[in-house]
């Protein structure tokens, strides 16, 4: 698409360079461990060494006596302030500090206050527990099994370890149409638990003043207005009000929703400021970041595909066991327990689906957020697409050929899917054919049976997915009572400069350009001249936050729509300038002129600066706008990706040799800036299907808890992307865009493991789990005879 | 605990420090000589975000004792811009968009900076294998190769 501002407006469709980069690349960003606050002292965490232990005793006397240590906080003092526990998102409950049992290993225990951090680390090893072990459950399975120890004691009723069980669909319609199929393909597939690992881990300073009574955090985190309403929830009752909160997300070192929940460690910061009186730093290091921070995924999926002898599916049934930890802190809008698990009906016209949920408690962290990816759509993603190659598989069709045989025609949008959805807009057969056409898909298939009759290991993969995101209407979205919408307010200064400030918080997507380029774009004033402002409360309007690729779908339409308010009220001061009828006026790109008359027009600048200098007697001064946007609906960003992977028989290494990501993400605002989130997401989709797992022994012994073996790919494993894209506008929100910042986490994974499945197909494989490590290849094709 | 009184050269200016022998020379930088744009990422010398250079050579600052750095000289992202001209790294990080958070990026131009000073011509395998000491989660590295390409043309052109 062509721009339709000029390089010196820089509106959507530009390249533009990104407004905060020249700070990042000299080294002046302004990071959460970059604030040093006169009279600072740190913060240090003492974590378990058992996943599930009575706490007999915590002796603070030899860690008191260590110089330079101010004080141990421990659930006994927090008891006392009734702050020993607090709300999660789901409206279960966790434990800030442990008064009587630890859940988890790398559970917090106590927080160690001192005048630097090295003493703060060696109070932690002064700090003596006492436990007495108890039974560790670590099988979601088992853990439902009747007899299995009750987890939550806490909880008076709890006679069992379910959270919740969900459901969506229409089950008897469903089991109906899988008794009328002629095929039915059954696959169990385990979805690992991963982490974000975002590379700054989490942090905060608190910073309570004494004397305002007024507390300051500096947080890393994603939604820092939401996070402020919590505070004050949690804290109201012991004095901490709204309007004396003040949370700043400054620079974010990376998000994916590992920075959404709140943390016990910033509330034991928090604490700790209102106590002593002093600033308190806490950031974690990075084995306390993997191993007691939000998981994502841990879901155990069997899923059931029905379809008749032509390939055409009928019907889908999912039942699905979610390891939640032993909270459900899941970071779901509220009435949405298994997040938007239902868009697995993914890209197809399928007319009968039931899927359910159960959620589980385990001897686990809690967690359960998104790792770049709208809530639980990875999951959906990946149990469509792959189960979709398994009935391609059953049915010896090629992938493609079926894939194309069942999409949701083009015509037929906006679709209401099977589990309720209404999809937006689509094209699905154009994305996958511009993909095999990019790939040589043909060829490729040729190359594959060559290879295949000398022996040789190569497999394509396809995933053609599609994405919910942008939460969300009101009507459906909110959390914890708060409703979804996002926000913009622009204020545009007498010389036609601009101030613009969002209720979302950007951890790398480049808000500062892209909304810059959003103002350009209905203003016509440079996105050079747009100041973007995020994540300070005391400043910025009310917004829930940057996460589940929300923020171009609500906030970005906040923009437009507080830009558009501007530029009614500048139609007016045009009128009164040019002494004619509003009616008379058009609006091209950055002025206002006289139909007819071209030559008569008034500049937004010229309009900016009248606002402020000659405005229309009986209208307000100033020029400047505000906007709440609920959107209407969800958005559904959607692609096609193929993955062509060769397999070393000697090691079972699988080396990606092509990966072709189309996307579609509806109206573009920065072409660079979309490029490099797909880039990542796609390495982020690399990671979990063939390196990052989080587990645990029979013991909850965390493995994978160091950057010792939980492998965050470097740049020799990633491949060279290459990317294509087609434009599908969305049809309601303002600028037609949809969002991408997580797309290519979503489509990855199935992509690159239906590429080794196919690579192992006429072995007999019909499913590897993620993540396909060479010693899980190996064993499977040393099982078959095809090891070398 | 023994404090040492040591002399560092920080981006070519002699500094002294007292510090205890277990002081980081990553807590060096950014506590006592407040140059926090080196930042820390792990425990495990693994994510390569506190890569300065030490006489010239790459090193990851969280292991380093500041006391090994007595008497050397120490280069940081923050001496990377001369004369208020950016170092070709630096220019090609933003002109490729080679950087999201920015959080990895300090690291990443100094790493960058000590194999364009090895090597005028580095393959894109070269880029990739020096950088591999260096965790990017947000750009998949395919613009960092790139800026890093950029740079070797510009420092080629000089």
């Amino acid at each position: 698409m062509e721009p339709k501002t000029s390089a010196q407006v820089c509106g959507m469709g530009h390249s533009m360079k990104r407004k905060e980069d020249p700070r990042f690349i000299r080294g002046r960003g302004n990071y959460v461990d970059d604030i040093q606050l006169p009279g600072m002292l740190h913060m240090d965490i003492v974590r378990s060494p058992f996943a599930h232990a009575k706490i007999k005793s915590i002796n603070t006397d030899k860690a008191m006596k260590v110089p330079g240590v101010l004080a141990v906080i421990t659930g006994e003092t927090l008891a006392k302030y009734n702050l020993h526990w607090m709300p999660t998102l789901m409206s279960d409950t966790q434990m800030v500090l442990p008064t009587e049992k630890v859940m988890y290993q790398a559970q917090e225990v106590a927080a160690v206050i001192a005048t630097d951090r090295y003493i703060a680390a060696d109070g932690v090893e002064a700090v003596e527990v006492d436990y007495d072990p108890l039974p560790v459950v670590v099988d979601p399975f088992q853990a439902l099994l009747p007899g299995a120890p009750v987890l939550r004691t806490d909880k008076k009723d709890k006679k069992d370890n379910r959270i919740f069980h969900w459901e969506a669909g229409d089950r008897a319609a469903t089991d109906q149409a899988f008794a009328q199929a002629d095929v039915v393909v059954k696959q169990d597939m385990y979805i690992p638990r991963i982490h974000v690992a975002s590379i700054e881990t989490c942090g905060c300073v608190a910073d309570f003043d004494r004397v305002t009574g007024k507390l300051t955090v500096y947080m890393t985190t994603q939604a820092p207005h939401a996070i402020r309403t919590v505070f004050a929830l949690v804290a109201g009752h012991v004095g901490l009000s709204e309007e004396k909160i003040r949370i700043v997300s400054p620079d974010i070192g990376g998000g994916f929703g590992g920075k959404v929940p709140v943390y016990p460690g910033y509330v034991i910061a928090v604490a700790a400021s209102v106590v002593i009186g002093k600033p308190v730093k806490w950031v974690e290091d990075r084995m306390e970041n993997l191993q007691a921070d939000s998981f994502a995924r841990d879901y155990h999926i069997h899923a059931e595909l029905a379809a008749k002898k032509d390939g055409t599916m009928t019907a889908l049934k999912i039942k699905t066991v979610a390891d939640h930890g032993y909270t459900d802190a899941a970071a779901n809008p509220s009435k949405f327990p298994a997040g938007l698990f239902s868009i697995c009906t993914g890209s197809y016209d399928l007319k009968r689906a039931f899927a359910e949920v159960d959620g589980v408690y385990t001897n686990k962290p809690p967690g359960g957020i998104a790792y770049r990816c709208s809530f639980r759509v990875t999951e959906a993603a990946h149990c469509i697409e792959r189960i979709t190659d398994v009935l391609a598989q059953e049915l010896k069709m090629d992938p493609a050929e079926l894939r194309m045989k069942n999409f949701i025609p083009k015509e037929k949008f906006p679709y209401k899917s099977a589990l309720g959805w209404e999809y937006d807009s689509g094209d699905y057969p154009a994305a996958l054919q511009k993909a095999m056409d990019k790939i040589g898909y043909a060829e490729l298939r040729k190359e594959q049976a060559e290879k295949r009759a000398r022996g040789e290991l190569m497999g394509i993969g396809i995933s053609s997915f599609t994405e919910i995101v942008g939460a969300g209407p009101s009507k459906q979205f909110d959390i914890l009572g708060i409703k979804m919408f996002d926000s913009a307010e622009i204020r545009v200064h007498p010389t036609g400069k601009v101030i613009a400030r969002f209720g979302t918080k950007s951890q790398g997507q480049g808000h500062e350009t892209t909304y810059a380029q959003i103002v350009a774009e209905e203003l016509g004033i440079p996105a050079a001249h747009v100041q973007v402002e995020e994540g300070d409360t005391d400043t910025a309007p009310y917004g829930l936050g940057t996460y589940a690729s929300r923020s171009t779908p609500t906030a970005g339409a906040a923009g437009a729509m507080a830009a558009r308010k501007i530029r009614d009220k500048a139609k007016k001061i045009a009128a009164h300038l040019l002494e004619c009828a509003e009616d008379d006026l058009v609006w091209e790109t950055g002025k206002f002129s006289v139909k007819g008359s071209p030559q008569r027009s008034k500049t937004i600048q010229d309009i900016a600066l009248a606002a402020y200098t000659n405005h229309p007697q009986g209208m307000e001064a100033g020029l400047e706008a505000v906007s709440y946007y609920d959107p209407p609906n969800l958005t559904f960003p959607f692609g096609s990706y193929i993955c062509v992977v060769d397999i070393d028989r000697g090691t079972g290494m699988v080396k990606i040799r092509r990966f072709v990501a189309v996307d579609d993400c509806g109206n573009i605002i920065n072409p660079m800036i979309v490029d490099g989130q797909v880039h990542g997401g796609l390495t982020m989709g690399m990671a979990p299907a063939l390196l990052e797992e989080i587990s645990y022994d029979e013991d909850g012994n965390i493995q994978g808890g160091s950057f010792m073996d939980y492998l965050v790919p470097t740049a020799m494993e990633t491949p060279a992307w290459e990317l294509d894209k087609t434009v599908t506008p969305s049809p309601h929100h303002p600028l037609g865009a949809k969002g991408v910042g997580e797309s290519a986490t979503v489509g990855a994974p199935p992509a690159i493991v239906n590429a080794v499945v196919d690579a192992l197909a006429h072995l007999g494989v019909r499913h590897v789990d993620i993540p396909i490590t060479p010693e899980k290849v190996w064993k499977i094709l040393k099982e078959k005879g095809a090891a070398e | 605990m023994a404090t040492h009184k040591i002399t560092v050269t920080v981006n070519g200016a002699a500094r002294e420090a007292d510090v205890e022998s277990r002081l980081l020379l990553v807590h060096l930088l950014r506590e006592s000589f407040r140059l926090t744009g080196t930042h820390i990422g792990c425990d495990t010398t693994h994510c390569g975000a506190c890569t300065v250079l030490l006489d010239g050579q790459p090193v990851k600052s969280c292991t380093v004792l500041a006391v090994q750095a007595d008497g050397r000289e120490v280069s940081t992202v923050e001496g990377l811009e001369r004369d208020g001209k950016l170092h070709p790294v630096q220019e090609g990080f933003w002109e490729k968009h080679g950087l999201q958070c920015g959080y990895c990026t300090p690291g990443m131009l100094m790493t960058g900076c000590a194999l364009l000073a090895r090597t005028k011509e580095p393959s894109e395998q070269d880029i990739r294998e020096a950088i591999s000491g260096n965790l990017c989660r947000c750009t998949g590295y395919v613009n960092i190769v790139q800026a890093i390409q950029y740079a070797a043309a510009k420092l080629r052109e000089r």
